[in-house]
This record gives structure tokens, C-alpha cells and sequence, in this order.
């Protein structure tokens, strides 16, 4: 794996700007259809924002407040496994440059 | 005939997403006098608005007079390099020319501040700009699409234009457009790299507001269709990787890996040197051409820009803001005459399709129809980029055994390389016809 100078993509997302939903995730994972799918590994490699995570108990971790909002885990992952939406209104990320 | 003629409405024409198809549509509309809501789910235009970079951006001209003076780009693109990455080499088609800053038909663009921009425009010309309000569902009454629904209000309209972007929830919902196969997407993973305007400069060999463009194929994707892109800002340079899901789907790459990867190559490590991070973001891109752009309109709705697949990747070229803008000049034209009419039925709204087949939209996405296909061929990503590699160091390392022929040193390199000449010569063929 590279180093990237500018630190992990957690770090790297630090200097982003997010206005976080903290009363509804935009993002819900069927945890049974995920594992019986084997979702996990997938989701956790396509998301470049790095929101998915497998768990050491076998599910599918989420961190939503770290969305890009790109939508490539909605177009990948098997049927079922995901539940996807926009952030509401004015909520999520924030790009100053785009 | 349409029976909603009389029925009332708040608005003509609702716009759902404030990208540069979503506030094209709406500004020519709000010239030809109509009353438009232009919505938008960011808190402000451009804040949920990605690009790789380059707007071939002629066709502003049209849409809003007076768009290269006063919009907010960044350089000039004057300067276009086609290279082959591989692990130890970098091999350059580059082509810099002063009559590409006299015409000017292409700029590097960073979204916040452009779509920002254009949506003033909007407002200037009349449009009611409705930020921070996610479009949640189109309302269809019979069949046809009446109005949208948000945050529990809904509100009506003649017409409703779908330029929420690439996924196009809205679309999907309402069953219009399903999903796409994973062959038709990509990622594209980016930074925003921080400069002084002098390094910049002088690291790209520019002066005053020129910039340049490579698009980088090779070792950037570890042999995975898709591509690295570098472009330069004012004081910034946008680089990245743009990953094909169905490849990156199978391979068992991390994306996020990839990016870090190309960025930290030694090539482009030189470039980005000393650089602050601005922003770190990512983007779907439709990669499937023509066989994206179907299902535009149902009665009392038009769908523009990403949100209609029109995207375009010639290998040289990877367009998208541009063909927003043409189809969202198409659809205005189409519902300002449907609007003068009173009638938004299925019929009435079919010209916008047909409209988009006159115009460079429909013509270039049919002349490069066989562009996505020849694009999946996976040796344009590995062993091409190393044949000419290898072809390149026979001519330059002049290590005092005899010199071959051009011509002869390729063929030991082809003979080297996995690859075999029929093929090869079948996949230039090809490359030439579809590109």
C-alpha cells in the first residue's frame, strides 16, 4: 500500500466539510442479506470515503457522517443489501471545491 | 391531448438538482419568461458538485452569452498530454498549441465556485432558487409527472426537469430509468491539490491563465479499466483516478488504495510536491455512451445532462459538463414550446430526444458509440502501455550494442510483450473506427 502524504483517508476527510445528520443516517445496511450476499469485503474496498468496514463479528460496519455521496456502493452492492438516500436537505458533505 | 391545461400549478417548469444541466434548463427557460423553481439538496449551489475538471465549454456561448468573461474558471486549457504510465516510465503525447487560447474550448472548472456562479444566473434571470431541499420523490397523477414532493410539501408544475445528477434517484423511483450495469459506471476518486500559481506554472510550463490537461492511462489503474486525470487550476491541480465498477468490482482493489497510488507514483510525486490538501472527494461517472442515453422524457418530465447518461469518453476526451449544457439547451427549447402550447404529453416532449439528435449532443454520442466497448478491451490498460514503453527504451538506451529499425525494434518488443501482432493490429484498427 502507498503512502499517501496527505495522511490515511480518514485524515484526509478530516479537511472536508460535513454538515452531519445526526437524527437520520441516509445509509442502512440489511446486515442478514449482506452476509448471506458476503457484501462486506466489497463495500469496504469500492467506497473511496472508506465508510464500510467488516466488523470482527462478521457484519458490515457504517460510517455515514463520511459519505461522498457518490453513490458507487448503491450501484455495486447485491440487491437488498443496501438501503441508499441523499442526506436531507442542506445535510452531508460540503464541497468548497468540487 | 393534455387535460392538465387548467389545473393549477406553482410553478411551469420545476428543476430538481442545480448542477449545469439542472440551471441551464432553468435560466433558458426563465429568459422565455416562465416562472421556474430551481432546487437544489446542498445548502448551496456547486456544494454537492464534483468534476474531474474540464468544461468544453463552447457551448456557454450559446447558453449564457458572455460565459468565458465573467463565469469563475480557472485556466485555459492549452496544453493536452495523452500519456502511457507504466511502473518506470512515462510516455507523452503532448500537445500544446496558441490557437486553443485564442478559441478557447476548454477550461479546468472547480464545481462549488462555478455552479455557484451559474445559479446566480438563474436568480439574475428570475429563477426561484430553493437550496438546502432534497427533491424526495416525483408526483405522478394518470401516469404522468405533476410536480415533486419535498420534506412532506408538494408542489406542481407543468413540467418537471430531472438533472439530479449520475444516480438519478428521482428517475429510478418513479421506475423511468433503472438501474445501470456496472460496465456503464465508474468511479472517480480525486484531490484537490494546493500550489502557489508560480509553481504551478513553472512545474506545467505556463504563463498567465493558460493551464494543461493529461489524461493518463496504465500503471495509474494497476490494469484496470479507467484512467488517471491531472488538471490544473488557478492555484490548485485536480488529479485523481477514474476506476470502471465492474472492473473494480472484480479485482479485489481497494479505490481509495488506487488514488493514493497514482498520486504517490514517482511521476506524479513530482508534480504534486509540497502541495497542501484542499479536499478530498469522489464522483460517479457514466462510462456507457449511447447505450445510456434512453428513457428522456415521460409525459410532463425531461431528464438532462448526468442524470440522462449523457457522458462521453473518447480516450482523448472525457465529456460531460458540456453535453449537460447542450441537452439542457435542447430540453428548454423543447418545454418553452410545450409551455406555449399547453401541451406536456409524451408527444409533445419527444422533440427534446430528437432535438438532442440534431445537435452536437446526439451526433458526437453516436459517432463515438463504439468508444465504451473498444474502451473495455483490458490490454489498453496493461500491456499496450508497456509495449510502447519498451518500444521507446530500444530507441533512447543507446547502450552501444547496434541500433535496430524502428520498425524492427518494435517488433522484438511485440515479440517480448504477451501480446500477439493480429490482435494487436485488430484492436488499432478498431481503436482508430470507434475513436
Amino acid at each position: 500500500m502507498s503512502k499517501n502524504p496527505w495522511g490515511t483517508v480518514a485524515e484526509r476527510l478530516d479537511r472536508n466539510r460535513y454538515e452531519t445528520d445526526t437524527e437520520q443516517p441516509h445509509i442502512l445496511v440489511d446486515q442478514e442479506e449482506a452476509a448471506r450476499a458476503g457484501a462486506g469485503p466489497l463495500l469496504a474496498r469500492i467506497c473511496p470515503a472508506g465508510v464500510y468496514s467488516e466488523q470482527t463479528d462478521g457484519g458490515v460496519g457504517v460510517l455515514y457522517a463520511a459519505c461522498l455521496e457518490c453513490g458507487t456502493c448503491l450501484a455495486a452492492a447485491p440487491p437488498g443489501v443496501l438501503s441508499w438516500s441523499y442526506p436531507r436537505g442542506g445535510m452531508g458533505v460540503i464541497f468548497r471545491e468540487g | 391531448m393534455d387535460t392538465t391545461v387548467t389545473a393549477e400549478v406553482d410553478f411551469d417548469v420545476i428543476v430538481a438538482g442545480a448542477g449545469i444541466a439542472g440551471s441551464v434548463t432553468a435560466y433558458r427557460l426563465a429568459l422565455h419568461g416562465h416562472s421556474v423553481l430551481l432546487v437544489e439538496r446542498g445548502p448551496s449551489p456547486g456544494s454537492k458538485n464534483l468534476s474531474g475538471g474540464v468544461f468544453y465549454c463552447r457551448v456557454m456561448e450559446e447558453a449564457m452569452p458572455g460565459f468565458l468573461l465573467s463565469a469563475p474558471i480557472e485556466r485555459r486549457i492549452t496544453r493536452n498530454c495523452l500519456s502511457f504510465l507504466s511502473e518506470s516510465s512515462f510516455v507523452n503525447l503532448d500537445y500544446a498549441d496558441d490557437r486553443l487560447a485564442q478559441s478557447v474550448t476548454a477550461v479546468s472548472v472547480l464545481r462549488a465556485k462555478l455552479d455557484e456562479w451559474l445559479a446566480a444566473q438563474c436568480e439574475e434571470a428570475g429563477v426561484v432558487l430553493m437550496p438546502g431541499v432534497r427533491v424526495d420523490a416525483l408526483v405522478t397523477e394518470d401516469g404522468r409527472v405533476t410536480g415533486i414532493r419535498a420534506g412532506g410539501d408538494e408542489l406542481r408544475a407543468h413540467v418537471v426537469v430531472a438533472a439530479d445528477g449520475v444516480n438519478s434517484l428521482l428517475c429510478r423511483q418513479a421506475g423511468v430509468r433503472g438501474p445501470e450495469p456496472l460496465k456503464h459506471l465508474a468511479v472517480g476518486v480525486k484531490s484537490v491539490i494546493g500550489l502557489p500559481r508560480r509553481v504551478i506554472e513553472e512545474r506545467f510550463n505556463l504563463t498567465g491563465d493558460s493551464g494543461a490537461a493529461y489524461a493518463i492511462v496504465g500503471d495509474c489503474t494497476k490494469d484496470l479499466g479507467g484512467g488517471g486525470f491531472l488538471y490544473t487550476n488557478r492555484e490548485s491541480l485536480s488529479v485523481g483516478v477514474v476506476l470502471r465498477l465492474d472492473d473494480l468490482a472484480r479485482s479485489g482493489e481497494s479505490s481509495a488504495e488506487l488514488h493514493d497510488r497514482f498520486l504517490t507514483h514517482p511521476v506524479m510525486e513530482a508534480f504534486l510536491r509540497d502541495g497542501e490538501l484542499l479536499e478530498y472527494g469522489c464522483h460517479l461517472v457514466a462510462e456507457g455512451g449511447l447505450a445510456m442515453a434512453h428513457d428522456l422524457t415521460r409525459p410532463g418530465l425531461v431528464v438532462v445532462g448526468d442524470a440522462a447518461g449523457l457522458t462521453l469518453n473518447t480516450g482523448f476526451t472525457v465529456r460531460g459538463m458540456d453535453l449537460a449544457a447542450g441537452s439542457a439547451l435542447a430540453a428548454a427549447g423543447v418545454v418553452d414550446a410545450a409551455l406555449k402550447r399547453g401541451d406536456y404529453s409524451q408527444e409533445a416532449l419527444d422533440a427534446y430526444p430528437r432535438e438532442l439528435d440534431k445537435i452536437f449532443v446526439g451526433k458526437d454520442m453516436r459517432t463515438f458509440r463504439r468508444a465504451p466497448l473498444f474502451l473495455e478491451n483490458p490490454r489498453m490498460y496493461g500491456d499496450y502501455g508497456r509495449l510502447l514503453s519498451d518500444i521507446m527504451y530500444g530507441v533512447y538506451n543507446l547502450d552501444t550494442t547496434p541500433r535496430r529499425h524502428l520498425a524492427a525494434g518494435a517488433g522484438d518488443a511485440l515479440k517480448n510483450s504477451p501480446l500477439a501482432l493480429l490482435p494487436t493490429i485488430r484492436d488499432a484498427l478498431a481503436g482508430v473506427r470507434a475513436l
